[in-house]
């Protein structure tokens, strides 16, 4: 539709008067996306650049010391964090797939409108809340702040992301496909596991990284369910550290030291999220294109 | 899977009709349809547990809750009035809305009106990628760059000048250094530019085509086009797209936290420093024990922030159905017409 706009000529009798607010509405359109795009550039410059100076080895070999000591690195924070979102992938993949699958595959009654309705509006939930609600559930059934409920706290934010995200691709796959294994005899949960998914499968793979771009950099639900922890621990029972929960922390300390750490953490964790969202709408594009 | 009688060709992978295969179709089936119920179910118990978690300070403080001024957690003189926090993330919301509405309404209208050619994608990704910069990132470089910017700056150049305006004018009282529910705002009307941008281009997307030819042919500029032909259409969705975005300002807790001061002032200047519902709960939560009723005030704190969040969220939605709707291109209709003629209804 864009296209019958573009190739539209103004007439050379519109008055002057229309003219100008046509022009004048055009350099607001335009004004717009400057403003838009300003904050993104200042970030991308200013995380970039005090985050490089903050980057040596340290950051990656070392983990967390006093402010007076020097040397101090985030290695139990990313080793961490790993383990979070490990955990958080291991959940929240299966769940949001079959979600997905029930959506796109069986998605057509009552129970799929209210499941699709509740996925839409879960995207909507404050992290934070998300936080508070595992910290009642999880840490104080288990009785202490741990790496599992952290991961089990990014579940509720990725499942809905999971969900939705692999229901459109999974409607992307032709129709035709599935009627063709179906006339070759194969039951529908083998041609969803054998045809759909796998021609999905950049798709799926997609929704995947898009949900890991949101889990890797959140900082709320962690604050309230990992606590943080000087060193690193590999016990997922036990309180752990992250990346977004040290940046946080150090981001309000009065130490140049530490406040250095938090721009080498915020550029990791920038160069992570962004490197994630852009290979996965490299991939959807691509898949997308496939389709046609 | 009756309607399928041909037997599978000998050397296709397909299972004959066996035992395994009446089964696996429905155990499949249900497997996913019980996974799915999960995640209501998940939205539910969130529901029940911060209310069964919330009720104790509700039962103690009643309506003192939310129109009480003083917040105090040290034991023996608690008392819990939640209203500054309330009023905090009122205020930083809506100007999160003010300055994030028109922005987002023209980036969208840029993407998908104007004939921009080769540019758009590129713009398109660079907005998405807003999004997808955490919030503990936004919060760093708010505290050390647009705060002290603010301070220097834009505060006292708006004080300066808007400052002067009688009534409106008290609004931009300067009020010193550090961080302050402006800046807040600031930050959050960034933070929720893209999503405001995409749902605005969802609902744009869908006017007919034949609506904008109309008015062309009326000799309308693009701008009347836009003004007569898509704009009251799309009205809804994009009222829908700004309370998307408003429950996404009220429930952000970390970039908030690091720029807004934290304290408990209820006062007229956006220059003041302030607190939010998030941004208490990620503050005090882990200090909180669970001796008092502190930690119940936080968690029904949170019970409110998610009921507020969800109800915009739910709204939302609808009106950008209902927009969709308006123009006959019922996604849903399409998508369930397309999956009965598969037989899978």
């Amino acid at each position: 539709m864009s296209a019958t706009v573009s190739t539209f000529e103004m007439p050379r009798t519109i008055s002057s008067q229309r003219r100008t607010k046509d022009r004048l509405f055009s350099i607001a359109l335009w004004a717009s996306v400057v403003i838009a795009l300003v904050p993104l550039l200042l970030i991308v410059y200013r995380v970039v650049r005090l985050g490089v100076a903050a980057i040596s080895v340290n950051l990656f070999a070392h983990t967390a010391l006093p402010a007076s000591l020097p040397g101090g690195g985030l290695k139990q924070a990313f080793l961490g964090t790993a383990m979070i979102v490990g955990l958080a992938i291991a959940f929240s993949v299966p769940l949001g797939v079959l979600t997905g699958i029930f959506l796109a595959e069986y998605g057509s009654g009552r129970i799929a409108a209210v499941v699709r309705f509740t996925a839409e509006i879960l995207l909507s939930i404050p992290s934070i809340v998300a936080g508070a609600f595992i910290w009642a559930l999880v840490v104080v059934a288990l009785g202490n702040f741990s790496a599992l409920a952290a991961g089990i706290a990014l579940t509720v934010l990725m499942w809905p992301i999971m969900a939705r995200a692999t229901e459109e691709v999974l409607r992307l796959v032709p129709t035709e496909l599935r009627e063709g294994g179906l006339a070759l005899g194969y039951p529908r949960w083998r041609v969803i596991m054998r045809i759909v998914l796998p021609t999905a499968g950049a798709g799926v793979f997609t929704a995947i990284m898009l949900a890991v771009a949101r889990g890797l950099g959140e900082t709320a639900p962690v604050l309230l369910t990992a606590l943080g922890n000087d060193f690193v621990s590999t016990n997922p029972l036990k309180p752990t550290d992250a990346v977004p929960l040290r940046v946080y922390n150090y981001a309000q300390s009065a130490y140049p030291a530490w406040r250095a750490l938090a721009w080498g953490g915020a550029l990791m964790l920038l160069v992570g999220v962004l490197v994630l969202s852009v290979t996965a709408r490299m991939l959807s594009i691509r898949q997308q294109r496939r389709m046609r | 899977m009756a309607t399928i009688g041909v037997p599978p060709h000998a050397d296709a992978p397909a299972a004959p009709l066996t035992r395994r295969r009446r089964f696996g179709d429905p155990a499949f089936r249900w497997t996913t349809l019980v996974v799915s119920v999960g995640l209501v179910v998940m939205l539910a118990l969130l529901l029940w547990v911060l209310a069964d978690g919330g009720w104790r300070a509700i039962r103690e403080f009643g309506l003192h809750f939310v129109i009480g001024r003083d917040w105090n957690p040290v034991a023996g003189r608690e008392t819990y009035g939640a209203l500054p926090f309330i009023f905090g993330t009122a205020v930083t919301s809506l100007i999160a809305m003010v300055l994030a509405m028109p922005i987002g309404v023209g980036v969208a209208l840029f993407l998908n009106e104007s004939g921009a050619g080769w540019i758009k994608n590129p713009l398109a990704v660079l907005v998405d990628l807003l999004a997808a910069i955490p919030s503990v990132v936004y919060g760093l470089w708010g505290l050390f760059v647009l705060v002290p910017l603010f301070d220097h700056t834009v505060e006292p150049w708006l004080s300066a000048s808007v400052g002067k305006v009688p009534v409106l004018g008290g609004l931009f009282r300067y009020q010193g250094p550090g961080g302050d529910m402006f800046t807040a705002g600031v930050i959050l009307a960034i933070m929720i530019l893209p999503i405001v941008t995409a749902v605005t281009r969802e609902v744009v997307s869908v006017v007919s085509t034949e609506t904008r030819e109309a008015a062309m042919a009326l000799g309308a500029t693009r701008y009347e086009t836009i003004r007569l032909g898509v704009l009251p259409t799309a009205r809804p969705g994009i009222v829908g797209a700004g309370m998307l975005g408003l429950g996404r300002a009220l429930g952000e807790t970390i970039a908030v936290a690091l720029v807004i001061g934290n304290s408990t002032n209820i006062s007229a200047s956006l220059f003041k420093s302030g607190y939010t519902i998030p941004a208490v709960i990620a503050n005090e939560f882990r200090e909180a024990t669970s001796a008092g009723v502190h930690r119940s005030a936080l968690l029904f704190l949170a019970l409110l922030l998610v009921l507020i969040a969800l109800g915009m969220a739910s709204v939302s939605r609808l009106l950008v159905r209902r927009t969709a709707r308006l123009m006959g291109d019922d996604v849903a209709a399409q998508e369930e017409a397309a999956s009965s003629t598969l037989g899978l209804a």
